[in-house]
């Protein structure tokens, strides 16, 4: 337990647990809208997005985005009015770290989108809250009512001449509508289906105007960095991914639940260290990072550093900061299968390689794993993927045969074995 | 900047990129499919329709753009200066392989047996790629084609859900009764709570159809009851020939674009064993008649204005449905097709002496809707429906095919008495604008008791969504609009509720350019199509000795013996009729 909390950094969890989430007196004697009075009144939107660049942070959606930039870009995009977004529509399974934080500590997420908007020139923001998540949704619509009965939302915020104002939104239950052009369309009233890019939403956005999307640990981690400057941020983390990374330690490891880290931290750091390990004797087999659709990495990986780039360098990605440890009882095809069961039920259905590809991805495993699949069929898999890969309109059809392809990669033989014509390729 | 130098800068700013190594100069601003088009490489394309915008729904034009990971659909992706651009690299014919194998994989794709066999863009693509076989195994899911409705018909396991009819319904025509429903592979393209297309707020336009690339949406087929009525000894079978058709069966039959052919039609009819060939556009005449009378009784006596036009059956259904508090501004006057089988089961009947209930009356129209049309309970006469089956061009094109005619190559003949003569007015009709045209020809010497100086109103012709114009009637200024295509009417419907439409007349046509661009035309069907046939129209109409409905001698002659006085006890028996408020759902 001690490694537990030692190895730990928490930026973005600082007051979850020690604060009161309904009491916004108890957020700002913690120092909350602290930042959001400096950012306004005494900062220039140029300065504000200066910093924020500075600092390096980058987007804990999953893309891991410059966040200053893009906030420069929709700053510097001409049409009005513009938007700022929350997305906290978390529905990758096994994370729940937005969740935590807006239960939690709702007042940061409130005040990162307030400095974000001053940023950009916002006058409208939204939160696009996961339809299941009701406690999160009960907790925000109060903060905002507290918030705003403060001053620090609606006209003349603080009295610095900026007005903002934030609006609740609830998903229905669609994973994809996490992606930022779903989610915009879903706010928008409409089926919630990916849009192409370019054009990209910091030009045309919510209803076509300049929009920032961020992520609830993105926005959690703005006035830290305002209150504390740049350099103070890059002193977490690695050069390139500087900061913490909250990570939701699932499946097969003694502690289960969130964690918060700098990011670089190793794999095995957090399996072994902070995550006790593998329980019931088992031995590591595999642990997935990023969501459903992250990679599957084998222990050979367990030194990995887990940031943007060394994980994209592995085939893998940081993704959502989810983390899936699966121990040596499990087949690899199985598990496998099971996260393209997922993808073909959550699939938007717009575009031929996502919505056709993720369900034959899932017929193809099923197939291999009933022990009925050749070496042509391995084949078809490997070329479906690529297809999916490059050719997807989103990222959730783009991601979604990584899991595959990492296993292909890290655990070929495990597939080699389900094949009925397995003996040939021995000989061969 | 003023606004003639940013046009300027926009007119010079250009982007020179490499496509396939060759290198092109475009106006920025173009995507690099038009670049690709421009530098003569073909893309192939499946959810691209050049009248919609593109949504790279379907993937297969997917290119390599040099610095991006991701392939890019080469419809949606604009150029930049400097971009190379790979076309056909191992990867992207590896994609589109697959895109198009996995459509094949989905469904029914039994070409012989499809409605668009030979004339589907999904089998084209198949074919140029070269897919022999396919490595993914059918997947059916049974799911039974929808014949309700009167004019068109869905086969939901055909589709390949690129949403191009989608687009066409909602955003083009304003009605929007077809959307994706479903995720993931189960995602199909259906109607509101998956209703049978009969039971829903569709106005039968057909410009859903004329938007598949596939054999997912097509006319009811109704050749079968017209070749049994011709065999039937018993019938005396009689056909009118619709406007917008003359311009267009050629080209359904292998003709350039455009091309004029009322006398081979005429005689391709005779060919096929009708025995009576007429022309609508001598009720089209008429119907100007009846309806520059109702016009001016409308404005001299105080009636509801602006009046709307009624020849459009999609538009009649739209109104019903989406504007029943506008019901009193439409013209009472029916359609020309069904004046001409009000007439043909009375005033023929009795002229020639048969009994009406031996008359089979086909129309040949350019239009799914007037399939619903002619079912209306309203255009019912003592003898049964006044028209008893109406066919499409391109129906009519697959009979004369399955006859075996060579129709390019067949004489010219002329139509029948006593339904055989018209004038440019009536010819114009099929062209958007050219049933206001029309009218105006004849309200005007009607009213002003003058002859016009020109006959052409050209304010009021071309593609122009909406058209405005104004005539002086003897110190009356006559205001007139012109709209095609529902989202266009819907734009004017709005303000006549609002009180902003200041009109005494407004002539709406349901398709796109009007009946040339019905949802019964020749595929493809695009604007570029649609604008050379409005040029084939307007010439049919310079080409007529008469181009005034009121100086058809034919139409005098009907009045004389039969219906007596425009607007008179006849007409209104015959030739007007009433509409209905519709339920949306």
């Amino acid at each position: 337990m001690k490694n537990y909390l030692k190895s730990q950094r928490r930026i973005v969890l600082r007051n979850c647990g020690q604060i009161d989430p309904n009491n916004i007196e108890e957020y700002i004697a913690a120092g909350g809208y602290r930042a959001l009075e400096r950012a306004l009144l005494e900062m220039e939107p140029e300065d504000v997005i200066k910093t924020i660049k500075d600092s390096g942070l980058r987007g804990r959606g999953g893309a891991g985005f410059p966040t200053g930039l893009k906030w420069e870009l929709a700053a510097k995009a001409s049409g009005h009015p513009k938007f700022v977004i929350c997305n906290a529509d978390e529905g990758e399974p096994g994370t729940f770290k937005d969740r935590l934080i807006l239960e939690g500590d709702p007042h940061c997420v409130i005040e990162g989108m307030v400095i974000a908007a001053y940023a950009v020139g916002a006058s409208k923001g939204y939160l696009y809250i996961r339809g299941e998540y009701g406690q999160s949704l009960q907790t925000i619509a109060n903060a905002i009512q507290q918030a705003r009965a403060a001053g620090f939302l609606g006209n003349d915020i603080v009295g610095s001449g900026f007005s903002f104002d934030i609006a609740v939104r609830s998903g229905a239950g669609a994973y994809v509508c996490g992606e930022e052009t779903a989610l915009m369309e879903s706010i928008e009233g409409r089926r919630g289906e990916s849009r192409v890019k370019p054009p990209y939403p910091t030009d045309h956005g919510l209803w076509g105007r300049p929009t920032v999307i961020n992520n609830v640990e993105t926005l959690a981690n703005i006035a830290p960095i305002i209150e504390n400057g740049a350099q103070w941020f890059k002193q977490f983390g690695t050069a390139t991914s500087p900061g913490t990374k909250v990570f939701t330690l699932t499946g097969d490891i003694m502690n289960r639940g969130l964690v918060e880290v700098p990011m670089g931290t190793t794999l095995r750091t957090l399996i072994y260290e902070i995550g006790g390990g593998i329980p019931r004797g088992r031995k590591f087999k595999m642990a997935q990072t990023g969501g459903s659709s992250g990679g599957c990495l084998p222990a050979s990986l367990l030194d990995v550093p887990l940031d943007f780039d060394s994980l994209r360098a592995v085939d893998s990605s940081l993704g959502s900061g989810a983390l899936l440890i699966v121990d040596d009882s499990h087949c690899i095809v199985d598990v496998v299968r099971s996260f393209m069961k997922f993808f073909e039920h959550e699939s938007c259905g717009k575009c031929t390689p996502c919505r056709e590809g993720t369900y034959r991805l899932a017929r193809l495993l099923e197939k291999i794993e009933a022990e009925e699949a050749t070496h042509a069929d391995l084949e078809v898999l490997n070329r479906l993927c690529r297809v999916m890969e490059r050719s997807s309109l989103c990222g959730l059809g783009q991601a979604a045969p990584k899991p595959v392809l990492t296993t292909l990669k890290y655990f070929k033989d495990e597939y080699l074995i389900h094949l009925r014509d397995q003996a040939a390729s021995k000989g061969a | 900047m003023t606004a003639v130098q940013l046009r300027q800068k926009e007119e010079t700013a250009t982007a020179t990129l490499t496509i396939d190594g060759h290198e092109v100069t475009v106006p920025e601003g173009t995507t690099v499919l038009e670049a690709a088009k421009m530098a003569g490489i073909s893309i192939p394309t499946l959810c691209h329709h050049p009248d919609l915008p593109p949504r790279g729904v379907c993937r297969l034009c997917v290119v390599e753009i040099e610095g991006s990971y991701l392939l890019q659909t080469a419809c949606t992706y604009p150029v930049r200066d400097g971009m190379k651009v790979k076309t056909n690299s191992p990867l992207v014919r590896e994609t589109r392989r697959t895109v198009v194998e996995l459509m094949l994989a989905r469904g029914n794709h039994n070409c012989p047996t499809c409605p668009r066999n030979q004339k589907c863009e999904l089998q084209r693509v198949a074919e140029s790629l070269g897919i022999r076989e396919n490595p993914f195994e059918v997947f059916r899911r049974p799911r039974p084609k929808d014949t309700s409705s009167a004019a068109i018909v869905r086969d939901p396991e055909k589709c390949i859900l690129c949403r191009r009819c989608v687009e066409m319904c909602q955003d083009v025509q304003g009605v929007g009764i077809l959307f994706p429903a479903g995720r993931g592979f189960a995602t199909e393209i259906t109607t509101p709570l998956d209703r049978a297309l009969s039971d829903v707020a569709c106005v039968n336009c057909g410009q859903c159809i004329l938007a598949c690339p596939v054999g997912a949406i097509y006319e009811k087929d109704d050749t079968g009851r017209v070749w049994d009525a011709i065999a039937d000894p018993s019938k005396v079978v009689i056909v009118q020939t619709a406007p917008a058709v003359r311009v267009s069966i050629g080209e359904e039959l292998g003709m350039p674009v455009g091309s004029i052919s009322t006398g081979k039609l005429v005689s391709a009819l005779r060919e096929m064993g009708f025995d009576k060939v007429f022309d609508t556009n001598f009720t089209a005449d008429l119907t100007i008649i009846e309806e520059g009378h109702e016009l001016l009784h409308r404005i001299r006596s105080g009636g509801t204005l602006p009046m709307l036009t009624s020849c459009s059956p999609g538009w009649i259904k739209f109104i019903e449905h989406y504007y029943p508090e506008l019901l009193d501004h439409v013209s009472t006057c029916k359609s020309p097709q069904q004046m001409f089988g009000a007439l043909a089961k009375t005033y023929y009947a009795q002229k020639v002496g048969i009994d009406p209930k031996d008359i089979f009356c086909v129309s040949i129209m350019p239009c799914t809707a007037k399939k619903f049309e002619a079912t209306r309970d309203e255009m019912y006469g003592e003898s049964g429906p006044d028209v008893d089956a109406v066919l499409t061009a391109r129906e009519l094109g697959r009979m004369i095919r399955e006859m075996g005619i060579d129709f390019s190559s067949l004489p010219e003949s002329e139509y029948d008495d006593p339904f055989g003569i018209s004038t440019g007015a009536g010819a114009i009709f099929g062209a958007t604008g050219g049933v206001l045209e029309a009218a105006l020809r004849t309200v005007y010497e009607v009213a002003t008791g003058r002859t016009l100086p020109s006959v052409d109103f050209h304010p009021v012709r071309g593609l122009e969504g909406i058209k405005e114009a104004e005539v002086d009637l003897n110190g009356m200024k006559l205001k007139v609009a012109v709209a095609h295509g529902l989202s266009n009417a819907r734009t004017l419907m709005e303000r006549i509720k609002q009180g902003t439409a200041d009109y005494h007349f407004i002539e709406i046509m349901c398709c796109p350019g009007g009946c040339i661009g019905g949802g019964g035309q020749p595929i493809p069907t695009t604007m570029e199509t649609r604008a050379e046939r409005i040029r084939a129209i307007y010439e049919v109409d310079r080409s007529l000795p008469l181009r005034k409905s009121h100086e058809n001698p034919a139409i005098k002659r009907l009045y004389m013996e039969f219906l007596k006085e425009p607007l008179g006890e006849k007409s209104h028996e015959l030739l007007h009729t009433h509409y209905r408020r519709r339920p949306l759902f």
